[in-house]
């Protein structure tokens, strides 16, 4: 290590001192990208519920092929259970950040968050 | 390797066609830089990589130490070369990876242009290195952005990017300062 040192010009210092400042600013400023604050339930494209991200409850979904679990908590929402052959949506996980969205294609469910922007879903992505 | 094959059965060719073409003592030279930063660019590509784009560049060592030894004319035209071979050989020409990498290496390039005028006694391989590489990734970034994610999201990745242009930067630069120092020993 300290034979690289000598490589090292003053004015070196400096650039990587700001190259660490511009990497590190880059963190939040850039992961924050917005809260989740509604998440909507569809069946068949028509919304069946919206819910406002503050409070933890569940939602249940009759499709053509069974019953979708839809579970609300502060800040997040997951599809709990589902009767879909893969669990695609199931195995999503927590949704937390806007516009992204599980689709439960099987049983025509689909469980969205959405933001104050929402322009673009994840889908887009 | 095929590349120095390639470059043998070239010279032959223009040979044995008689075409006139003077090749000078800078032509070899920047010919002889431009396949190492190839034949590094190809040994790269077999390193796996968590995320696409976030790689060392091992070739821009060999971009520094042509810009600090001969100028930045030189510099470029290794630069250049190595993105437009190295793409025709890993059959990647005007594929979205050649873009981007044809977009990273002119910001590069245009930045090195800048720092190269710093007073050297202050500023050294590292300064042109770590700037080269923030400005091959926000290049990247804004081509990626504008044409192939017409999505905010890319931006998302920008602290990984950022990062790994800190690291690779720094370390290709101090790579490059030995390897200087080593030349003109």
């Amino acid at each position: 290590m300290r034979e690289w040192l000598p490589h090292l010009r003053p004015g070196d210092w400096g650039t990587l001192l700001l190259g660490l400042a511009l990497a590190g600013a880059s963190f939040p400023l850039l992961w924050r990208g917005g809260v989740a604050d509604r998440a909507v339930v569809k069946r068949d494209g028509a919304v069946l519920a919206e819910f406002a991200l503050n409070a933890a409850r569940r939602f249940e979904v009759e499709g053509p092929i069974g019953r979708t679990v839809i579970e609300i908590a502060p800040g997040r929402a997951r599809v709990a259970s589902d009767p879909g052959l893969h669990q695609y949506c199931v195995k999503q996980g927590w949704l937390t950040r806007p516009n992204s969205i599980a689709i439960c294609a099987p049983n025509h469910v689909s469980l969205q968050l959405t933001g104050k922007d929402s322009s673009f879903d994840s889908l887009n992505y | 390797m095929p590349l120095f094959a390639f470059l043998i059965i070239g010279e032959w060719y223009f040979q044995t066609m008689s075409v006139e073409l003077t090749v000078t003592a800078d032509d070899r030279r920047v010919a002889r830089f431009a396949a190492a930063a190839i034949v590094l660019t190809i040994a790269e590509a077999a390193i796996p990589s968590p995320l696409p784009g976030v790689k060392p560049g091992l070739a821009n060592i060999v971009v520094l130490v042509v810009l600090l030894r001969h100028g930045w004319a030189d510099a470029a035209w290794v630069s250049l070369l190595r993105v437009f071979a190295a793409s025709l050989l890993m059959g990647q020409f005007l594929a979205p990876g050649f873009f981007l990498s044809l977009a990273g290496a002119l910001a590069s390039l245009a930045t090195l242009a800048l720092t190269v005028r710093l007073p050297s006694r202050w500023f050294g391989p590292v300064t042109h290195s770590v700037a080269a590489a923030f400005a091959h990734m926000a290049a990247q970034l804004v081509v990626a952005r504008l044409w192939l994610v017409p999505h905010d999201g890319v931006f998302l990745l920008t602290p990984i990017f950022a990062t790994a242009a800190l690291c690779f930067g720094a370390i290709n630069g101090l790579i490059a300062a030995k390897l200087l120092v080593e030349l003109d020993q």
